[in-house]
């Protein structure tokens, strides 16, 4: 069990979209707890919810034409979902910051990163210019940019990708945040820059000690990361355990088709087929009855396709959503 | 995807946007666009004044009527919409002027489309030197000054129907050879005309069935509001003394003639003047709501 | 015996910036810069890199649907750099692409089954009825069903609109395929399908594929040989396994090393490059690793390493290794 403060408790978290072509159920009752300097993974495919998730912590979901319209989302134990937009703004980009996939599209790419970043550090503290730009300095040699006074004054464009999402992480550790955000933050470098990011991610972590909530899609990047992993499928979570758990023995049939359905880099070429998994993700306006991983599922009964589950502790800190978990 | 669609038609469900064909899709769009159905609405009730209205209010609209009694009459049982300086009835020759003043716009507009479509699809996708020619001819076209060269044409041409649409289409055809142009060069690039010159699709075969078609919104678009421009424009020349000639009623021409009896008799300038009025702003207010119901990503 | 069915030879990519008054030529994006390679019948070749490498470049090139800049491409021995459009079109029957963007690569106003069917009709392969029973079949080959033939592009998912790319491509009976990143913008559950598809395709029309990627874990599990590119050059070329095994170029096992690995218990060694890579218009002089290679030495800097063969089937161009 774990001894850390709870930092975040989502409980039945429901983010909709009324869309002109129907209801997208986005997030519909989603659970989670993350707690004081831990790494939780948030994983899933297209559809399943989980940028929806992390936007609805931050309350940035447009609206319209999205709506959160239940559950709760503590933090220290206040409910962010019933504070108004005054103390969010106090809490963005100061005590939950979050990094996004495009570092391009993030920065502003006319006024140069130093300034950026000082203004993200003076949005929330109160120092002077001078200090902050002391302070912006420090924070750009943190991440690992090299020749941090110089690389101050240039702008987004000069830099590449990787120098882009550095400054990202810069920006958004500024302010020293308790939980740091990463929406596939690192889904568009090349590896090698992917390898150099997560590495900085994991310096800072052991280093500042915050949280981290890694929303991706990719497995292994996740197994690097992450203590604990959080599977979502549609809308739900489908499956939450130790990274370690997750890895060594799913149970949920989506946890393990997706596990097994990945080309596995360790291993030599056979000229097998990969198991994959059958069908696609459902269309959000189309959601099947009953599981809604039942139309893809191989072990799919007439209970599935009838009743939708509830998600059960099966082992100690070991959360399946199925009627019929894979054994250990 | 779509197999779900099949069985959600089954159960009834409603329909959503991934089970329509491109042109159902843009008509479903349309008809929730607010503005474009207040478009729709003018621009029926202004067809059907023009086709239907002689069938129920039949008079020539070049009797004259004889006598100075006659002239400029208020609306009455006789001329709802009262005489002209030549005791005409009104109303008649809103009816036919609106034909021809449709009618000019309408060929006018769609001759000019297509033609600076033509030039600009051909400059935009062969690229260097003919693009080159053809854009600067272009330039040099939008440089002539109109109103020389429209007298110029007119002494040449002569006055009338054609004449006028001649005028507009090579004084219109410009901007279109401009959007295309641009269009094309960004539709140049995307990966599906690379897949058709990998297939080894010729060039007349990539400009018509893979570009043309793509562009096709964008051209739509430009026709109805240039459908509105047009009219002006052929009220504009006639303003001028071009254009439909007498006895023949145009709007144009009707709101020409009326400018001297502003005085004494305003409501000839005010028929007609509220005609075109309407009339180009339903076909704005129609282009407006097509051009966002053809962008897809448009969230309407 | 393995017949190379098309080979090329210190091919060159430049693209050319232009500027000053004139618009003459001040630089050049050196995207390819002299790569040499084959691919034998019936194998697949995986062209493997990071961004600015130039792996999707030398695709196109071989296809000619870039007009190289230099060197040679050898098609079934036949020299087929200098041929002009026209004398290409005939060829292309053989040799197809597959795209990476599901929304791009397909157009939007076309209903699928002429976008199937568009092969057969720039080459005109048959009767009308016969072109559409090829692409009847060619869509239930691929796993779609053929009464979607009328439906836009726009109805189906990314993962199916791959699958008609992919039918697209191989209505015609091409002998190389061209594959670039076809799986990169999938989902994870709908690329193991894709991945099967293509295998069982390669096997079953006995197809020769040239596959660009940037997923490790893919290529392995696809790849008869592959071949590492950096900064428009081919830096490795080897055995699948081989190469994975006993990566020689310090390059290849910085790339490796960086490779995350679903397992959490693992832990990776990892060879964390600095900086970032230079640009295509300046590479660095001599050998363009150079300024990020831990092993960096003085004759690196002055001297460009050539290709050589350290053992069958493999070669490396690493001055590392012409020391020994």
């Amino acid at each position: 069990m774990d001894n850390r403060e709870v930092l975040v408790d989502i409980k039945n978290l429901r983010t909709f979209f009324y869309t002109e072509d129907g209801v997208v159920p986005a997030v519909d009752g989603i659970d989670l707890t993350i707690h004081r300097g831990e790494v939780l993974g948030l994983v899933g495919e297209s559809g399943c919810g989980k940028s929806v998730t992390a936007l609805s912590i931050l309350r940035l979901i447009p609206n319209p034409p999205g709506k959160i319209i239940g559950g709760e989302i503590f933090f220290h134990g206040e409910d962010l979902l019933k504070k108004n937009e005054e103390k969010m703004r106090m809490i963005r980009g100061d005590k939950i910051s979050m990094i996004f996939q495009e570092p391009m599209t993030s920065l502003n790419p006319v006024y140069t990163i130093g300034n950026q970043i000082s203004e993200a550090i003076t949005l929330h503290q109160k120092i002077d210019d001078a200090e902050a730009k002391k302070r912006t300095v420090e924070m750009l040699h943190l991440v690992g940019i090299p020749e941090p006074e110089r690389r101050f004054s240039q702008y987004p464009h000069e830099m590449s990708g990787g120098m882009r999402q550095r400054v990202m992480i810069a920006m958004a550790l500024s302010s020293n945040p308790e939980l740091l955000i990463s929406d596939e933050a690192t889904t568009a470098l090349d590896v090698t820059i992917q390898a150099q990011i997560l590495d900085l991610m994991r310096g800072l972590q052991k280093k500042l000690g915050m949280a981290i909530l890694i929303i991706t899609h990719n497995l292994a990047v996740v197994a690097e990361m992450a203590e604990t992993i959080a599977i979502a499928y549609a809308g739900k979570i489908v499956e939450n355990a130790s990274a370690k758990e997750i890895f060594k023995s799913p149970r949920h049939p989506y946890t393990y088709g997706l596990l097994a359905s990945i080309p596995k880099f360790t291993e030599k070429k056979t000229n097998e087929p990969l198991p994959a998994i059958e069908g696609m993700v459902p269309s959000p306006y189309h959601m099947p009855k009953g599981c809604r991983f039942n139309p893809r599922c191989p072990f799919a009964t007439e209970k599935c396709r009838e009743e939708e589950p509830e998600i059960l502790e099966l082992t100690p800190g070991h959360l399946v959503r199925c009627f019929h978990p894979i054994e250990s | 995807m779509a197999e779900k669609a099949i069985e959600a038609k089954k159960k009834g469900q409603k329909k959503s946007s991934e089970d329509y064909t491109y042109a159902g899709m843009v008509f479903h769009r349309l008809t929730r666009h607010k503005l474009a159905m207040v478009g729709a609405f003018m621009l029926i009730f202004i067809l059907l004044f023009v086709f239907v209205g002689p069938l129920i209010w039949r008079a020539d609209p070049n009797a004259q009527i004889e006598g100075l009694g006659g002239l400029f009459n208020p609306a009455s049982r006789a001329h709802p919409f009262g005489t002209d300086d030549y005791g005409r009835d009104v109303l008649a020759r809103m009816f036919f002027g609106g034909r021809i003043s449709l009618f000019i716009g309408f060929i006018s507009a769609i001759s000019s489309t297509l033609a600076g479509g033509f030039v600009g699809l051909v400059a935009g996708y062969y690229g260097g030197w003919a693009d080159n020619i053809l854009m600067r001819f272009t330039d040099a076209m939008l440089s002539i000054p109109t109103f020389p060269l429209l007298i110029a044409l007119a002494s040449v041409l002569g006055k009338g129907v054609w004449q006028i649409i001649l005028v507009i289409v090579v004084f219109g055809w410009m901007t279109d050879a401009r959007l295309v142009r641009g269009l094309v060069l960004s539709l140049k690039e995307q990966e599906y005309v690379e897949a058709a010159r990998a297939i080894g699709a010729s060039a007349n075969r990539i400009m018509w069935r893979h570009l043309f078609p793509n562009t096709l919104a964008v051209l739509i678009v430009s026709t109805t509001i240039g459908i509105g421009g047009a009219i002006i424009y052929e009220a504009s020349i006639s303003f001028l003394g071009f254009g439909v000639q007498a006895p023949f009623a145009s709007w144009g021409n009707m709101l020409q003639n009326a400018q001297q009896f502003i005085w004494n008799s305003p409501r000839l300038i005010i028929y007609p003047g509220l005609a075109i009025f309407m009339t180009v702003l339903g076909f704005n207010f129609f282009g407006d709501g097509l051009r966002d119901a053809i962008d897809p990503k448009l969230k309407l | 015996m393995a017949t190379r069915l098309v080979e090329v030879q210190n091919l060159k990519k430049w693209f050319p910036i232009k500027g000053g008054v004139f618009g003459a030529t001040i630089a050049s994006v050196k995207a390819v810069d002299e790569v040499s390679f084959f691919i034998n019948q019936g194998e697949t070749l995986s062209l493997v890199g990071e961004s600015g490498s130039g792996k999707t470049t030398t695709g196109r090139t071989m296809l000619k649907l870039l007009q190289p800049t230099g060197g040679k491409i050898i098609y079934k021995g036949k020299d087929i750099t200098n041929l002009t459009p026209n004398q290409m079109r005939p060829l292309r029957r053989n040799m197809q692409i597959m795209f990476q963007d599901p929304y791009g690569s397909l157009n939007p106003r076309m209903p699928v089954g002429d976008i199937i069917q568009e092969p057969l009709d720039v080459h005109g392969i048959g009767t009308r009825k016969e072109r559409k029973q090829a692409v009847a079949t060619m869509m239930e080959t691929v796993g779609l069903r053929p009464e979607y033939e009328k439906r836009y592009p726009h109805e189906f998912s990314g993962g199916q609109r791959q699958r008609i790319g992919v039918a697209r491509a191989l209505v015609i009976n091409p002998e190389l395929l061209v594959l670039d990143e076809p799986i990169s913008a999938l989902d994870v559950s709908i690329q193991s399908q894709i991945i099967n598809l293509l295998q069982e395709l390669q096997q079953r029309l006995n197809l020769t594929y040239l596959f660009i990627a940037h997923d490790l874990a893919v290529v392995r599990h696809m790849s008869d040989r592959v071949a590492v590119m950096y900064l428009g050059k081919i830096v490795e070329t080897a055995e699948n396994d081989e190469l994975f095994d006993h990566p020689l170029h310090p390059y290849t096992q910085a790339l490796l090393s960086a490779v995350p690995v679903p397992d959490p218990e693992v832990k990776r060694e990892r060879i964390i490059l600095q900086g970032d890579v230079p640009s295509p218009v300046n590479p660095p002089s001599g050998c363009h690793f150079r300024t990020r290679c831990p092993y960096a030495m003085p004759i690196c800097k002055e001297q460009e390493p050539l290709v050589i063969e350290v053992a069958p089937g493999h070669t490396v161009a690493c001055h590392l290794l012409t020391k020994k």
